[in-house]
C-alpha cells in the first residue's frame, strides 16, 4: 500500500475535451442517421459525462489507485469469518481461457461440454466434502445462497402442510445475512442467546422450537470459531419438530476433510467459493454461493442443473424440475468463479483439502495461544479456524478495538473483524487460515503485543492511527449526513471541486 | 500439490506452542461419529497437471467468435486490453470488501467512479455499488418500489427477459407477492398499453428497454399510466444503448437497473455478470446494497468509504433493504476502466456501429424469401426474426458453416414463461389476439461491434442458402 499525499482526482476530472482512450472501427455498412433507424424514438441529446482521456492517463489512473489498496498479494489478512486465503495465480489463467470466457450461454449443449463437464465435477467434489445429495451452483453469493436456501424451505413446508411455520431461529451470534435472508424469504426471525460457553443452548433451543418453527439457521463452527457439540443433539430436536436445519458454509475451512455438514443432519448448506476455495474476493465480489441439499430438499433446488445423460458421456442441462424454486439469477452462475474453485480442488486434492483445514485450525489456535495473556478470550477450550478476543482490558486503558484495528494498519497488517460477533464487547475476531508461514504468524503476535504496550504507555499514537496510510479515519458522519455519491461535472463558472460541506 | 504452506517441521513448532501432541486434539470439540476417515476425493496434482485437465476442458468447449450472433441478455462487446490488464492487479483482485477505507481508497474512488458512469447513463441521481447481475437487480428494485410504495403488487411486462421474470417470481416468493403480467402487442412487439392491469395496489410496472424482442419500448406513456396510480416505473436496460437512446430517467422511470456486463466483462457462459441499480436521490434511503461516498479524512483530505450502512445487513440485521453482502466490485471496475476508454464519443460511436450493423444485417435477412420481422417496432441491436421454418433446426444448419446466427426463442424460454404466453389472457388482461407465427420458428439476432461487416455478409449468404431448401409454412397459426 503506499502513501500518497494529496490522493488521487477522480478519472472523471483529469479529461481533455476530444481526449478518448478506445478507437472503434467503422460500421463499414451504409451509413444511416439514428433518427432515422429509430423513428419516434427520443434520443438523448447531451452526451453524458464520461471522462475524456487517452489510455496511458486511464492505465496510471487506475494502476495508481490499485497502489492504495491492501490485498491478500501483499499482506496479511486476518479477517474472520472472511477466509483470506491466498489466491492461487493458476486460478486466474484457467478462468480466462477463451474456451472459457468467450462462451456465451445461450451456446448449444454440443458446443459447451466441456464447461458443463467442468460444473458437474465441481458438484460433485462439493458434495463430497459437504456429505450432501446434490447442488445448485446458480447463486452468486454466500447471501444468494442463503436465500434460495430458505426459500427452499419455505416450499417444502407449503407442500407439507407446514404453512403455519413462520419463524427462522438463529443463534445471536449469526451473520447478519441469516436473519436478512430469513427476512426476505417472509420469515419472522427469532435470535436465540448462546449459552456461556458461545454455543447454542438445548433447553433454550427447546423453549423456542414449536409448531411454527420452519428452520434453524446455523454456522458450524460458529462465529466465535466454536464447533457446535451438540450438533447432533440440536438437529435432532428441529427434525423432531417438524423443522429444517440451514447449515451457513460460511466457516467451512475448519473441518475441510474432518466433518460435513451432511453427516451432521443439515438439510441444507451454502458454500462461499471465495472463501473455503481460494477464489479472489476481488474488493467485494464476484463471488459464488452454491447451495447443496439433502434428499428432503432436492426437488427444490433452483434450476436448471447439470446432469449426465446416461451412457452417453455427455452433460445436460437439466430443465424439467417441476417442483423447483426457479431461477434466483440469469443463466447458469458465475462460472468465471467456478473454474477458479475447480481448479483449485483439483490441485489440492483430497490431502490438500484435509491439511488446508488442518493448519488453518492449528494457526488460529497458535496466534490465539499466544495472544492470551494481553487480549482476553471469552471462551475456554481450543478454537477452531478462528477465535475471538475482546479488548476490554485495552479499551479500559484508552484503546478500543476500533483503535487496535486503525494501528494495525500502521505495520502493514489488515485488521481482522471488529465489532462482530454482537455477543462479544470490543470484538476482534481472528482468522489466519493456512497459508501464512510461521514468520507472518509471529509478527502479527509481536505486533498486537506491541500495540498493547503502546496503548498503556503512548495512547495517543493509538488513538489516533493510522498513521501511514493514504487516508485517516474518514468522516463517515459526514458521509452519511450528506451524501455525495458521485461526481458532477463543474459548471463552467465553477473553480473548485464538488465537495459538500 | 498441496498449496499449504506450512511442512512437518513447522507444524511441530506450533503444536509444541499449545503443548499439544498431534493436530487432532484440536479436533476433540467434533463428536466422534462425525469425524471423517478421508475424504473421498483424488489426491492433488502438480501446477503443470491441473493446468493440463482444466485446458482440456476448456478445449471441449467452442467458443463463439465474430460469427455469432448470440445476445438474448448476454452481448459480446470488444474488451480493450487496457481493462483485464488493470482488473487483474493483485491490489484490486485479490483485495477484501472496502469495509476498512484507509486500506481500500482503490476500489472505494474505483467504485465511485462505477456510480457516476451508471448515474450518467441511467439518468438518475443515484447508482449503488452494483448488485448480482440485471436480474436479481431488477428483483431487488422491484423490492424496493415495494417498500417504497407500501404495496404487494408487481406488474411485469413480458418483454422483461424470461429468466429474469422468472428471478422476480423467486424472489416474490418470499413476501408472497403478487406478480401480474402485461403482454406484448403482438404487431408492434412494445408492452401494450391499452390494457394496463394498473390499480392502486400496484407498487411498481417492470419493463425492459430494449425488451427481450429487441424492441425499443415507449417509456413516458407507460411511466405516467404507472404514476398515475401510484406506482413506480423500473426499467431494466442495457448500457451500451445509452450513448444514443434517451436515458430512462429523462423518460420518467424511478429506478433502472441491467447488466454491466456489457462494458469490460466477457461472457464467461452467463457469470459472472454486473449488475446496476440507479434511482432518485429521494429514494435513496432504500436502495439495496452498498453504496461508496465522498468525505473527508481525519487531516481534511477528500476521500471515500462505503456510507449509509445502516441500510445494510451487516447493521439492520433482519430489518435491512437486502440480504445482499457483496457487490461485483472486480466486474464494475471493468465496465468503469472500459467506459473511461470509451469516453462519451466512443459511447456513442459504439451504439451507432451496433445500431447501423444490426439494421443492415436485418435488411438483408429480410430480403430472404420467408424471412420477414416477427414485430414492428424499433428495435436497437437484437431484433426477432419470423423464420419460414423451426429456429433451432436453421441454427443447425447454420451451424455447419460455423455460424451462430442467433437465439432461437424457445432455448431463452427454456423452463421459464414463454414471452407469448397464452395464460396472460387470464386474469384482468383481455385475450391476445391469435399468433401469426409459431415460436419455435422466431429467431433473436444480436449484431455488436464484434460482428465485422463481412461476418453480416456470410451470415445473410448462408441464411439464403440454407433457407433455399426450405419450403415456407402455411401461415395461420403460432
Amino acid at each position: 500500500m503506499m502513501t500518497v499525499s494529496g490522493g488521487e482526482s477522480l478519472i472523471f476530472e483529469k479529461g481533455i475535451p476530444g481526449h478518448r482512450g478506445s478507437h472503434l472501427p467503422t460500421a463499414g455498412v451504409p451509413a444511416a442517421d439514428p433518427a432515422v433507424l429509430l423513428p419516434g424514438v427520443p434520443l438523448r441529446e447531451e452526451p453524458p459525462s464520461l471522462p475524456e482521456v487517452a489510455e496511458p492517463q486511464v492505465v496510471r489512473h487506475y494502476t495508481r489507485l490499485s497502489r492504495l489498496n491492501y490485498c491478500v498479494d501483499t499482506g496479511f489478512y486476518p479477517l474472520g469469518s472472511c477466509t483470506m486465503k491466498y489466491n492461487p495465480k493458476l486460478n486466474e489463467e484457467m478462468s480466462a481461457l477463451p474456451g472459457f470466457a468467450a462462451l456465451h450461454p445461450y451456446q448449444t449443449e454440443d458446443q459447451v461440454q466441456g464447461v458443463l463437464r467442468l460444473m458437474y465435477e465441481l458438484e460433485q467434489a462439493l458434495l463430497t466434502i459437504t456429505g450432501m445429495e446434490r447442488a445448485s451452483l446458480q447463486p452468486s453469493a454466500g447471501a444468494q445462497g442463503e436465500l434460495a436456501g430458505i426459500l427452499m424451505i419455505k416450499a417444502y413446508h407449503r407442500d407439507n402442510d407446514g404453512t403455519g411455520r413462520d419463524t427462522v431461529i438463529v443463534p445471536d451470534s449469526a451473520h447478519g445475512t441469516n436473519l436478512a435472508s430469513a427476512a426476505m424469504a417472509g420469515y419472522r426471525v427469532v435470535e436465540i442467546p448462546s449459552s456461556p460457553r458461545g454455543l447454542i443452548d438445548l433447553s433454550t433451543l427447546r423453549r423456542h422450537l414449536s409448531e411454527r418453527t420452519a428452520a434453524i439457521m446455523l454456522t458450524n463452527p460458529n462465529t466465535l470459531g466454536l464447533f457446535e457439540e451438540d450438533i447432533l443433539e440440536i438437529s435432532r430436536l428441529v427434525h423432531e419438530a417438524g423443522a429444517l436445519c440451514y447449515y451457513d458454509g460460511a466457516n467451512l475451512n475448519a473441518i475441510l476433510g474432518k466433518a460435513r455438514p451432511g453427516d451432521m443432519g443439515m438439510d441444507v448448506v451454502h458454500l462461499n467459493l471465495h472463501k473455503t476455495f481460494s477464489t479472489p474476493h476481488g474488493g467485494g465480489g464476484p463471488g459464488a454461493g452454491p447451495v447443496a441439499v439433502g434428499p428432503t430438499l432436492e426437488p427444490y433446488l433452483p434450476m436448471p442443473l447439470v446432469r449426465p445423460v446416461q451412457g452417453e458421456g455427455v452433460f445436460t442441462l437439466d430443465y424439467d424440475r417441476p417442483f423447483s424454486i426457479g431461477r434466483v439469477k440469469g443463466f447458469f452462475g458465475n462460472v468465471g468463479v467456478m473454474i477458479r474453485a475447480f481448479t483449485y480442488i483439483l490441485s489440492v486434492g483430497s490431502d490438500g483439502l484435509t491439511r488446508a483445514g488442518e493448519d488453518a485450525v492449528l494457526a488460529a489456535n497458535y496466534l490465539r495461544a499466544r495472544l492470551c495473556d494481553l487480549y482476553s478470550v471469552p471462551h475456554d477450550g481450543p478454537c477452531m479456524h478462528e477465535f475471538v478476543i475482546s479488548a476490554t482490558q485495552q479499551a479500559e486503558r484508552g484503546g478500543t478495538a476500533r483503535d487496535i484495528a486503525k494501528r494495525l494498519l500502521d505495520f502493514g497488517i489488515h485488521p481482522p473483524t471488529v465489532y462482530f460477533p454482537l455477543t462479544v464487547r470490543e470484538a476482534l475476531m481472528v482468522e489466519p487460515t493456512e497459508t501464512e508461514d510461521l514468520h507472518t504468524l509471529d509478527r502479527f503476535v509481536d505486533v498486537m503485543r506491541q500495540i498493547d504496550g503502546e496503548i498503556t504507555n503512548d495512547p495517543e499514537t493509538v488513538r489516533e492511527a493510522p498513521h501511514h496510510t493514504p487516508v485517516r479515519r474518514p468522516d463517515e458522519t459526514l458521509a452519511a449526513r450528506h451524501p455525495v455519491l458521485r461526481w458532477q461535472k463543474p459548471r463552467s463558472d465553477e473553480f473548485s471541486e464538488p465537495v459538500s460541506g | 500439490m498441496s498449496h499449504t504452506i506450512h511442512n512437518d517441521n513447522d507444524r511441530l513448532q506450533l503444536l509444541g506452542a499449545l503443548g499439544a501432541s498431534a493436530v487432532d486434539d484440536l479436533f476433540s470439540a467434533i463428536p466422534e461419529t462425525l469425524l471423517l476417515r478421508r475424504l473421498d476425493l483424488d489426491p492433488g496434482l502438480p501446477e503443470s497437471e491441473t493446468r493440463e485437465k482444466v485446458e482440456d476442458l476448456a478445449a471441449a468447449n467452442r467458443p463463439s467468435g465474430p460469427l455469432s450472433f448470440l445476445g438474448a441478455g448476454c452481448y459480446r462487446h470488444y474488451v480493450p486490453a487496457a481493462v483485464s490488464a488493470l482488473t487483474s492487479r493483485g491490489e484490486f483482485l485479490t483485495a477484501y470488501t472496502p469495509y476498512q477505507p484507509e486500506a481500500s481508497q482503490g476500489t472505494l474512488q474505483s467504485i465511485f467512479e462505477f456510480q457516476t458512469c451508471v448515474s450518467e447513463l441511467t439518468g438518475l441521481e443515484v447508482a449503488n455499488a452494483s448488485l448480482y447481475d440485471g436480474p436479481s437487480a431488477l428483483a431487488e428494485a422491484a423490492f424496493m418500489a415495494l417498500r417504497l410504495t407500501g404495496r404487494d403488487e408487481l406488474l411485469v411486462s413480458a418483454g422483461v427477459h424470461p429468466e429474469a421474470l422468472q428471478v422476480v417470481e423467486t424472489y416474490a416468493e418470499g413476501p408472497e407477492l403478487t406478480v401480474l403480467r402485461q403482454a406484448l402487442d403482438p404487431v408492434s412487439g412494445t408492452t401494450s398499453t391499452k390494457t394496463l392491469q394498473l390499480s392502486t395496489a400496484t407498487g411498481a410496472v417492470l419493463v425492459s428497454q430494449p425488451n427481450c424482442l429487441g424492441v425499443v419500448e415507449d417509456l413516458t406513456p407507460l411511466a405516467e399510466a404507472a404514476h398515475a396510480v401510484g406506482a413506480l416505473l423500473v426499467v431494466s436496460t442495457d448500457l451500451a444503448t445509452l450513448g444514443i437512446l434517451e436515458s430512462p430517467g429523462m423518460l420518467g422511470a424511478d429506478i433502472a437497473v441491467g447488466d454491466a456486463q456489457v462494458f469490460g466483462n466477457a461472457p464467461s457462459f452467463g457469470g459472472p455478470s454486473v449488475g446496476f441499480l440507479a434511482c432518485r436521490m429521494e429514494h435513496l434511503r432504500q436502495v439495496p446494497g452498498r453504496l461508496v461516498g465522498r468525505t473527508l479524512d481525519a487531516d481534511g483530505r477528500p476521500c471515500y468509504t462505503l456510507t449509509l450502512q445502516a441500510r445494510e445487513q451487516h447493521i439492520r440485521r433482519a430489518k435491512a433493504t437486502s440480504n445482499i453482502c457483496s457487490n461485483q466490485a472486480l466486474g464494475a471496475l471493468a465496465a468503469t476502466i472500459h467506459l473511461a476508454l470509451l469516453g462519451p464519443v466512443g459511447l456513442r460511436e459504439l451504439g451507432e456501429i451496433c445500431l447501423q450493423r444490426a439494421h443492415h444485417l436485418h435488411g438483408l435477412l429480410c430480403e430472404i424469401p420467408g424471412v420477414r420481422p416477427l414485430v414492428t417496432g424499433p428495435f436497437f441491436l437484437e431484433f426477432a426474426l419470423a423464420l419460414p421454418c423451426a429456429a433451432e433446426a436453421f441454427a443447425q444448419a447454420m451451424r455447419t458453416q460455423g455460424i451462430d446466427p442467433g437465439v432461437p426463442l424457445l432455448r431463452m424460454e427454456r423452463g421459464a414463461r414463454p414471452v407469448f404466453d397464452p395464460d396472460l389472457s387470464a386474469g384482468r388482461d383481455e385475450p391476445p389476439p391469435p399468433p401469426t407465427v409459431p415460436a419455435e420458428n422466431v429467431l433473436l439476432v444480436a449484431v455488436t461491434e464484434s460482428n465485422p461487416p463481412d461476418a453480416l455478409a456470410r451470415y445473410a449468404a448462408a441464411a439464403r442458402e440454407v433457407l433455399a431448401g426450405t419450403e415456407p409454412r402455411p401461415q395461420g397459426t403460432r
